[in-house]
C-alpha cells in the first residue's frame, strides 16, 4: 500500500518535469516516423518476395516500428536518471524511508506511458500510410510494446545507476540495442534471412515480441501471439527484478 | 543521538583496498551541535554516508536516532534529515514541488508538505520563491532550499555535509546563523561536515578531528585552538639591520626586512612589543598577525601539514 502511495508519488513528479519540457518525447518519435514515411513505401513492392510472410506491406512493417520505439525510446531513459543523479535528486530520494521499487517503477510508469502515446500517434500514421489491421490487435499490439518499454527502461535505469557516467552508457545502450534490434527482424521479417541468420535471431526474444505484434495485426496464429506476450512479461520481469536490486543497493 | 562504535569502511578499487574510515568511535548527545572537520578525503563523507544509510560499513556498529543502523535502516531513515555536499534538487523543478514531495516521501499529507515548506522557507529567509524553478536560484538560496529540505519531516537529527563550501563570506555567516537556529529554535541535533576552522568555530560545540580515516582530537573549539602554539606575528623593516636588531630585540626570527615572532596571544601580546620596539627608536612599516588555522592545528595535532585530495 505504502509501496504504491510513493510509486503514484515518483510517477507524478517524473510525468510533471517530462511534460513540462516535451521535447524529447516528440524526439522520440522523429525516427520511427521518418521510417515509416521514407522507407515503409519501399516495401509494398516486396511482398511478392519469397519468403515474404503472409500480409501487406504495412501489416509487416509497422509491428517492427512499434518494437523499435519501444526499445529506442526506452533504453536511453538512464540519461534523464543520471542528469537526477548529478544533482543529487536519487541519493535525496535514497535516504528517505520510501521503497526502493517505488522509486524505480514511478519512472518506469512514466516511460511507459510515455511510450503509450507515442506508439499511438504512430499507429494514427501508419493509418493513414495504408495499415489495415483489427482494432483489437492494434490495441493489444500497443500495450505489448509499452510493456517492452517498461523492460528496457528497468535495464536503462540500473545501468545508469551502476556505470554512473553518460560516457559508459552511451555505448552500452547503443552496442545492446542496434545488435538485438537487428537480429529480431524490424526493418524486414527474418523469414527473408539465410538459415544461421534465422537460427540466431531465433535466440534472441525480441524476434518472438516482433513476432506475435505481427500476428496480432494480421490476425495470425494464437500460439505465436502467446509466446510473443510471455516473452515480453518474462523481460518485464527481470528487468524489474534487476533494476529494483540495483536500487537497493548501496550507492557506492 | 549517535552512538557508533568501530565503524569502518574500506573500498575496493583497481589499485587495492582503501581504507577510508578505520573503526571510529562517535558519540553524540541530544541537542549537540557536533562539527566534523578535516581535510577532504580523511573520511568524513564516507562516516556521513554510513550514518545516514547510504553506505553500509565494512565493521562496526552504530545506533542512530535510536534504532540499529544496520538492522532497522528504515527506522533510522524516517528520524534523520541529509543534507548533501552537492545540492538535491533538480534544476527544471520547482521549488515548492521539490519540497512537497520530498515530504511525501517520509508519509507526509500534502497539505501538511505545503505548510511546513512555507514556514521553513521563510524562517531561511526564502519567502516569495515557491514558484521558481531551482535553477533560478543563486547559490546560497539553493544551499539554504537544500536545508529546507532536509528538514521538511523535522526530523530531530540533522546531517549537514560541507554546508557552506562554495559560498562566499556572507552568505556563509548568514547560513551559520540558520545553523544555529536549527538547534536553538528547533531542538535538533546537529552533526556537520567542514574543512573549515572558523566555521567549526563559530557553530560547534564540539569538534572530531579525522585524518586519515580516524579521530585524531575531540574536543570542545577552544581546547583545540589552545593546543596550537598561539599567533604568528610578521613585522616588516625598511632594511635588513632594523629588521635584525629588532630581531634580536624580541627573540623573533629574522628573514631579510622580516621579523617572524610566536606569540601565545597576538592581542595581549603586541602592546608590550611596540613598547619595546619605541624605546629602541625601531619602528616597523608593516605588520601582519595570523591566526591559527586548520593548516596550524592540523599540523599540530598530526605532524604534518593539512592535505587536499580526493574526495573518498
Amino acid at each position: 500500500m505504502r509501496t504504491l502511495r510513493e510509486t503514484d508519488l515518483i510517477f507524478r513528479r517524473a510525468m510533471r518535469l517530462s511534460l513540462r519540457n516535451p521535447i524529447w518525447v516528440i524526439l522520440g518519435l522523429i525516427q520511427p516516423i521518418l521510417y515509416l514515411v521514407m522507407f515503409g513505401p519501399l516495401l509494398e513492392n516486396m511482398t511478392e518476395v519469397q519468403g515474404w510472410p503472409d500480409g501487406d506491406a504495412w501489416s509487416v512493417f509497422v509491428p517492427g516500428l512499434l518494437v523499435q520505439l519501444g526499445i529506442f525510446g526506452a533504453a536511453f531513459v538512464g540519461f534523464g536518471l543520471l542528469h537526477e543523479m548529478h544533482a543529487g535528486v536519487v541519493e535525496r530520494m535514497r535516504v528517505t524511508p520510501a521503497s526502493r521499487l517505488a522509486l524505480l517503477l514511478g519512472r518506469v510508469l512514466r516511460d511507459v506511458v510515455v511510450l503509450f502515446v507515442q506508439g499511438l500517434i504512430l499507429i494514427v500514421c501508419a493509418l493513414l500510410f495504408g495499415l489495415d489491421a483489427p482494432i483489437g490487435g492494434l490495441l493489444v499490439g500497443l500495450i505489448v510494446v509499452a510493456l517492452l518499454g517498461a523492460a528496457f527502461s528497468s535495464a536503462s535505469y540500473a545501468a545508469a545507476l551502476i556505470l554512473k557516467s553518460e560516457d559508459a552508457l552511451a555505448p552500452l545502450a547503443n552496442g545492446l540495442a542496434v545488435p538485438l534490434l537487428l537480429l529480431s527482424g524490424i526493418l524486414l521479417p527474418m523469414s527473408l534471412a539465410p538459415g544461421w541468420l534465422e537460427t540466431i535471431s531465433d535466440i534472441n526474444p525480441l524476434k518472438h515480441v516482433v513476432d506475435g505484434v505481427r500476428a496480432l495485426f494480421l490476425d495470425g496464429s494464437t500460439s505465436v501471439v502467446v509466446w510473443g506476450i510471455v516473452t515480453t512479461l518474462a523481460l518485464v520481469a527481470a528487468g524489474l527484478a534487476f533494476g529494483t536490486r540495483v536500487f537497493e543497493r548501496e550507492s557506492g | 543521538m549517535i552512538e557508533a562504535r568501530g565503524l569502518a569502511r574500506t573500498f575496493r578499487t583497481r589499485a587495492g583496498d582503501v581504507e577510508a574510515v578505520r573503526g571510529i568511535d562517535l558519540d553524540v548527545a541530544e541537542g549537540e551541535i557536533v562539527g566534523f572537520l578535516g581535510p577532504n578525503g580523511a573520511g568524513k563523507t564516507t562516516t556521513l554516508r554510513m550514518l545516514t544509510t547510504l553506505i553500509a560499513p565494512t565493521a562496526g556498529t552504530a545506533r542512530v536516532a535510536g534504532h540499529d543502523l544496520l538492522r532497522e535502516p528504515v527506522e533510522v531513515r524516517r528520524r534523520i534529515g541529509y543534507v548533501a555536499q552537492g545540492g538535491c534538487t533538480l534544476p527544471e523543478a520547482r521549488v515548492g514541488e521539490e519540497l512537497v514531495d520530498q515530504g511525501r516521501l517520509y508519509g507526509m499529507a500534502a497539505a501538511a508538505a505545503v505548510a511546513h515548506g512555507q514556514e521553513l522557507l521563510a524562517g531561511l529567509d526564502l519567502a516569495g520563491v515557491w514558484e521558481r524553478l531551482t535553477k533560478t536560484l543563486s547559490g546560497g538560496q539553493r544551499r539554504r532550499l537544500d536545508i529546507a529540505m532536509g528538514l521538511i519531516h523535522s526530523p530531530r537529527l540533522v546531517f549537514l555535509d560541507e554546508p557552506t563550501s562554495g559560498l562566499d563570506p556572507q552568505a556563509r555567516a548568514n547560513l551559520w546563523k540558520h545553523v544555529r537556529s536549527l538547534r536553538d529554535a528547533r531542538g535538533a541535533t546537529v552533526f556537520l561536515t567542514t574543512h573549515y576552522l572558523e566555521e567549526a568555530d563559530a557553530l560547534c560545540d564540539r569538534i572530531l578531528v579525522i585524518d586519515h580515516g580516524e579521530i585524531v582530537a575531540a574536543g570542545a573549539p577552544e581546547e583545540l585552538k589552545r593546543r596550537v602554539s598561539g599567533d604568528t606575528v610578521e613585522l616588516t623593516f625598511g632594511d635588513d639591520a632594523a629588521a635584525a636588531t629588532a630581531a634580536l630585540l624580541l627573540d623573533g626570527q629574522v628573514d631579510g626586512p622580516l621579523v617572524r615572532l610566536q606569540l601565545p596571544s597576538a592581542v595581549e601580546g603586541l602592546p608590550g612589543v611596540f613598547r619595546a620596539l619605541d624605546e629602541a627608536e625601531l619602528s616597523p612599516l608593516g605588520v601582519e598577525v595570523h591566526r591559527p588555522t586548520l593548516d596550524d592545528v592540523f599540523l599540530s595535532l598530526t605532524g604534518h601539514a593539512l592535505r587536499d585530495e580526493v574526495p573518498a
